[in-house]
């Protein structure tokens, strides 16, 4: 018999019970919440009359409406308001852990929850959010899940699912200076097209993604969603193991090490086989910088935008027209002659302190661009923020005149205040870059932190190689 | 949940790949607590050519014309036409329920992005995936037909046109049955509790670690 797919591993591991038409019924371990998708899951949990079936399994932290600036003001924005209030409350009824806007671990879910290690190897974890996949990065099968499933998980603790295929991406080799876990997700992407990875649960291997750390293979599993895939994963490590040790939800003493010697079976066997296996040469990637309004459209910084009458499938040229009057492109342009209105760095991509010591390094000792209206940096936690502002990289942020904000998500889908007006360019280390999505009329591309932090001082994209 | 059986809708093209849930629902809609109420502002940038935000009177906002959802022919349009990878993104639910709360029963396309595909069945919202060329030849019927109504079967897993082409598509038994009879799978799990006790009785004693208080 073939080897088991960590996939498979993880999912055999939490069968409750198989259905007659193949469906599974799968136990979760972990349920984030925030307070988006949750409060129609809550109401509907209270109409029927159905508890929450294990109440210390769910961790709740609100990000996505929080203000980035000054906290004690509270949200100004009503509507935001009762949303947030909405989470208070339902956690406090219900007795849910909650990191509310004033608590010190409150943070974006994705970053909090490795953070204090309520997500551990081995776990199914889901959230009401798409980019749950960030938590694959520990051997955790991780998924997003819509408001009903959000319900179904409370009254339940289990989910009704069918088998995603087994895929794997591998990226061998090494990458070459300044190319980061972005670059190699944006190309993964750029090759494998934004439904690439439809139906399949993709577990990223090969030597460049386990020289990795931890925060670049959540980088990288955060993205999967952006390929289409339903999870994505790596295989667990002694990296994976040590970031786990000691931190405020993971098992102590002689659970440890028994938690530890199991993890480190969270690996796919190898005589294994994956319906779709894709290869790519680290030594190949370079920077990435997306030009369109979906991830796969995507070049290397030294590249140029490119033109649609060269692409031959229809409904793709129709869409990269679209995408080039929306972000008023024209074919041929240098991604390094496209000027800049504002930067953001945050998100649950890259927001965690390995991101920002990045963009610091490459901003520290210069000045943002006299053309960039605002330049933002936004830790993905308090403990983030706190970390940083030890290692005295917010004053680095501050002296070069960048902002430095509150945890959350912040401009990354600008659901608060922070957002970009109509026509507003920004290179944002976050993960879409869909119409809209950072304010309406607002163009979006998609770089990573040291590239964001870099195209902040110049007023444009630069190669952040030749710096 | 709403029962899907029968439907003959009128049918309204959305032409274009990789429509995200953005697209479908935008964000400031994401801050209400309801479950209702989203119709009017599907495709919210694209339908209409001010800002939207919650509260807003919409009569008194500024229609796009030439977006198709506005053109009088697709008006009471009960089957969206779509292409590829419809619905990536944000996994909001809002998407669907706001096409629901729209009106659409049905939509038609070669793919789906995974968890709007979930969440629509949740819904009463039928997402049905025929290959490219038949899309492809809808799309060219829908446009050049006004008043193109397509018939759907859910028990006969079956498009029909008003030229009387059927077309059949796949869907998962469970998925099936919980539509066609409106059933809460909550309802249903809850059916399994003596199996899901099982499980941690037993999971707890393998993988304590993974029952720890957050
Ligand atoms: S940072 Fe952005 S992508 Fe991540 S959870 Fe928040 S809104 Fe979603």
């Amino acid at each position: 018999m073939a080897g088991k797919t960590l996939y498979d591993k993880l999912w055999d591991a939490h069968v409750v019970r198989r259905n007659d038409d193949g469906t599974c019924l799968i136990y979760i371990d972990r349920h984030l919440v925030h307070e988006v998708t949750s409060p129609q899951a809550f109401e509907g949990l209270r109409l029927a009359g159905r508890k929450v079936w294990r109440v210390e399994s769910n961790l709740a932290t609100a990000d996505h409406n929080v203000p980035t600036t000054d906290r004690s003001k509270g949200i100004a924005d009503a509507v935001s308001r009762l949303q947030v209030e909405t989470l208070d409350r339902n956690c406090h009824d219900l007795g849910i852990t909650e990191f509310g806007m004033d608590d010190p671990r409150q943070g974006i879910v994705h970053v909090v929850g490795p953070e204090q290690g309520a997500t551990l190897p081995g776990m199914t974890v889901v959230c009401g959010d798409s980019h749950t996949s960030t938590h694959g990065a520990f051997g955790t099968l991780a998924f997003g899940i819509g408001t009903s499933e959000v319900e179904h998980v409370f009254a339940t603790q289990c989910l009704i699912l069918k088998k995603s295929r087994n895929m794997r991406v591998r990226v061998e080799g090494i990458v070459g200076p300044g190319v980061t876990a972005k670059d190699i997700v944006l190309a993964i992407i750029g090759r494998i097209g934004t439904a690439g990875g439809a139906g399949s649960a993709i577990e990223f291997a090969g030597s460049a993604i386990q020289a990795l750390s931890i925060e670049g293979r959540m980088t990288v599993c955060n993205m999967a969603i952006e390929a289409g895939a339903r999870a994505g994963m790596i295989a667990v490590d002694d990296k994976t193991v040590e970031y786990f040790r000691g931190r405020p939800y993971a098992p102590s003493d002689e659970i440890w090490e028994r938690a530890a010697h199991a993890w480190r079976d969270l690996r796919s066997d190898p005589d294994a086989s994956f319906e779709k296996d894709i290869l790519l040469e680290a030594a190949e990637i370079r920077p990435q910088v997306t030009w369109g309004t979906s991830p796969e459209m995507v070049v290397a910084v030294d590249g140029v935008v490119p033109d649609p009458q060269t692409e031959a499938d229809p409904i793709r040229r129709e869409s990269m027209l679209h995408a080039l009057t929306y972000m008023d492109l024209k074919p041929g342009t240098r991604l390094r002659d496209i000027a800049l209105d504002k930067i953001f760095i945050g998100s649950c991509t890259n927001s965690r302190i390995e991101d920002l010591r990045a963009a610091a390094q490459v901003a520290k000792g210069k000045r943002v661009a006299g053309t960039i209206k605002l330049a933002m940096v936004v830790p993905g936690s308090g403990l983030v923020k706190a970390q940083a502002e030890k290692e005295g990289l917010d004053r680095i942020f501050k002296d070069a005149g960048f902002e430095w904000r509150e945890p959350g998500c912040s401009m990354c889908l600008a659901m608060n205040a922070d957002r970009l007006e109509p026509g507003e360019r920004c290179a944002s280390t976050s993960n879409r870059n869909f119409e809209g999505r950072q304010g309406a009329g607002g163009r979006t591309h998609l770089v990573s932190p040291a590239m964001a932090a870099a195209a902040a001082i110049a007023g444009h994209f630069v190669d952040v190689r030749e710096l | 949940m709403k029962k899907f059986e029968k439907l003959t809708g009128l049918v309204v093209p959305i032409d274009r790949a990789n429509v995200d849930t953005d697209a479908i629902i935008p964000k400031q809609y994401l801050k209400s607590i309801k479950r209702s109420g989203f119709g009017p502002n599907l495709f919210d940038d694209w339908r209409y050519l001010d800002r939207g935000e919650p509260g807003m009177d919409h009569g008194q906002r500024r229609i796009n014309p030439d977006f198709v959802l506005n053109q009088p022919r697709y008006r009471g349009a009960q089957v969206l036409l779509a292409r590829d990878n419809f619905g990536c993104g944000s996994s909001r639910e809002h998407a669907p329920w706001a096409l629901d709360d729209y009106g659409i029963r049905a939509i038609i396309a070669p793919s789906y992005a995974d968890i709007f595909f979930n969440n629509c069945f949740k819904n009463g919202l039928l997402p049905i995936v025929l290959d490219r060329a038949t899309v492809d030849r809808l799309f060219r019927e829908t446009e050049t037909t006004p008043g193109y109504r397509l018939a759907i079967d859910l028990a006969a897993q079956t498009v029909t046109t008003p030229g009387g082409v059927e077309f059949r598509f796949e869907i998962d038994a469970f998925r099936k049955h919980c539509l066609a009879n409106g059933l809460d799978d909550i309802g249903l799990t809850l059916q399994h509790i003596g199996e899901i006790e099982a499980y941690e009785v037993r999971r707890r004693r393998e993988a304590p670690w993974l029952f720890g208080r957050s």
